[in-house]
């Protein structure tokens, strides 16, 4: 369980470039929920993401995950509670080093580093059975550099890697944004699929308004660092890109053009 | 001209040959520690001219306090490693650029290392104490065997520990300190860990060329880090023309210690040929220059919006030939 209480985040207080990035948000995530953000522009989607994962602290509330307030650790000591995937496909991995070495260090996320030997024969399996999970032919070239692989491919070893060591939460920040219309909807169905298998709690942003609707059973729009739409169940089920487009506007949010061409 | 050949003498190049190589021995590792902060953790640190004059300080003023030259080279890696720290220290608690920190650390050292040693250098009294590593020609020999098993050991004991999770740890913190801290890597930690590792490494070393040499200099590390850069650079040169891409780090490890031997070779050759020894540092400079550059010029060459203005030029010319050609057959 995720819940976020009363945050807020100013940056660069005091001078000429200050910006109210998130005011006062609140919200909560049950065990198992599957919750889409969406928002445009300097919204605070991203923002939100940055402050539950530790990038930063935040200027004031609680981020606690299972009753446990992380909000006053920094980000190394915050990582076994989330699994995340950027939007940069080169932000998730380290290029230069192979698949299987970096499944290693997503597999001991959590765990203190000793010198015992980073991939062993037993771990080689393992991984070789998850990299099959994804259909990509990952699995014949687990000592391939990963900065040999395209975009796609990243996204989803990166995805592996957040959900490999089960995350209290998993973090999807516009994890798709960078990915032609194919590839996303295939690194999209794998999300779903690996949610669904591991009933993961879930927060993606994302800021294509069918596929927010169309994944998960939560959707929350925000506008200017605030909250400004939080359905769920049934409502969120019938919900249309027509209705949200309609909140947008009442929101007083300008459309940009990359979420009405979404 | 000819009288300059006829000065040049054969032997007493193949007589300063094995100098060049117990140097280089010695100068690998001091490469191998560059290699850790510069490749793996991608740190430009700039302590190690410091930390270089800092294992030679401590080991020659310890050797005249009659210690075993075993503990003395023990004490110089840990004088590097807390070197590395306070580097480290600088750096990620202090939030001080990594260059800026570098150079801290280094030039406090010089005062540090003159207050080691009381004064600018020392010598260590030869036939009157017992080391184990000698520019005396009779020991010469098994210094370079002896320097030759330091170097393997090392390369080893690094070779295992770039592949445990701690060693991984730290090479994902040089390439992608982002993810690392989503996969809950402390990058602050792992970079400072390496810091201390390399320092330690370039200490060593200092302390080994000090017993080498026969003394330690307050400067003996002046340009060191411009050695140890040329090092990893001629071996990585020398490790791709030979393997091709795929290089392992016993590999890429093995040939900073070749790069270092290569350099002292060059170096010897150079002084044979009898340019000044107060140029040499200039030359160094001009070899890394040049090895820093190739690559670059290399991938530029082919790629350069020069070379499309050129061809695309020398494309319009040809048609405007054809079509004046044409022109005349009508």
């Amino acid at each position: 369980m995720l819940e976020v209480r009363n945050i807020s985040k100013t940056f660069n207080p005091g001078t000429i470039n200050e910006k109210k990035a998130l005011s006062g948000v609140s919200f909560t995530l049950a065990d198992g929920d599957f919750c889409t953000v969406i928002g445009g522009n300097g919204a605070g989607k991203s923002t939100i993401m940055n402050a539950v994962a530790g990038v930063w602290p935040v200027d004031t509330g609680e981020i606690l995950v299972d009753g446990v307030d992380v909000s006053g650790l920094p980000e190394h000591r915050r990582a076994p509670y989330f699994g995340r995937v950027f939007q940069d496909p080169m932000t998730g991995t380290a290029a230069d080093m192979q698949i299987e070495e970096n499944l290693a260090l997503a597999a001991r996320r959590g765990q203190r580093r000793t010198l015992k030997w980073g991939v062993t024969a037993k771990d080689r399996e393992l991984y070789k059975k998850l990299l099959k999970t994804l259909d990509l032919g990952l699995e014949e070239r687990m000592s391939s550099k990963v900065g040999l692989l395209s975009g796609g491919q990243r996204q989803a070893l990166t995805l592996l890697m957040a959900t490999m060591k089960k995350p209290k939460v998993l973090l999807l920040d516009e994890h798709t944004a960078a990915l032609d219309p194919k590839t996303a909807a295939k690194v999209l169905d794998a999300t779903d699929r690996i949610v669904n298998e591991n009933k993961l709690t879930t927060l993606m942003i994302t800021h294509n308004m069918r596929d927010a609707i169309n994944h998960g059973n939560r959707l929350i729009m925000m506008n200017e660092g605030r909250i400004v739409y939080d359905v769920s169940g049934e409502e969120k089920k019938n919900l249309t890109v027509r209705d949200l487009l309609a909140k947008f506007e009442e929101s007083g949010e300008e459309l940009n053009d990359r979420m009405i061409l979404s | 001209m000819g009288a300059y050949f006829s000065s040049l003498n054969p032997t007493a190049l193949w007589n300063a040959a094995p100098g060049g190589l117990a140097q280089g021995l010695i100068w690998g590792i001091m490469a191998l520690g560059v290699y850790m902060t510069f490749r793996v953790l991608n740190f430009a640190d700039l302590t190690c001219d410091g930390s270089f004059a800092l294992g030679g300080a401590t080991a020659v003023m310890l050797i005249l306090k009659g210690h075993s030259p075993e503990v003395v080279l023990l004490v110089s890696f840990a004088a590097g490693i807390a070197a590395g720290f306070v580097t480290g220290f600088l750096h990620t608690v202090l939030g001080i650029p990594d260059i800026l920190a570098g150079i801290l650390t280094q030039i406090s050292l010089y005062s540090i290392n003159l207050n080691i040693m009381g004064k600018a250098n020392q010598a260590v009294p030869v036939g009157q104490v017992q080391v184990h590593f000698t520019s005396n020609i009779r020991y010469l020999g098994q210094t370079i065997a002896l320097t030759l098993v330091v170097d393997v050991v090392i390369i080893m004991i690094y070779y295992f520990f770039l592949g445990t999770e701690l060693g991984s740890a730290i090479r994902a913190t040089g390439i992608n300190p982002n993810m690392s801290r989503a996969n809950g890597i402390n990058t602050n930690a792992m970079k400072v860990l390496a810091l201390m590792f390399g320092n330690g490494l370039v200490a060593l070393s200092g302390g080994i060329l000090s017993e080498y040499q026969g003394f330690a200099d307050v400067k003996m590390g002046q340009g060191a880090i411009v050695i140890g850069l040329a090092a990893v650079i001629i071996g990585e040169v020398l490790a791709l023309a030979m393997f091709g891409k795929r290089l392992d780090f016993v590999i890429r490890l093995t040939f900073t210690v070749v790069g270092a031997i290569v350099y002292y070779f060059v170096y010897v050759f150079v002084l044979w040929l009898k340019f000044p020894a107060d140029d040499m540092k200039l030359l160094t400079a001009v070899v890394v220059a040049i090895f820093l550059a190739v690559p670059n010029l290399k991938e530029k060459r082919g790629n350069s919006f020069s070379g499309l203005k050129k061809r695309n030029a020398k494309l319009a010319a040809e048609i405007a030939g054809e079509n004046a050609a044409g022109k005349e057959d009508q």
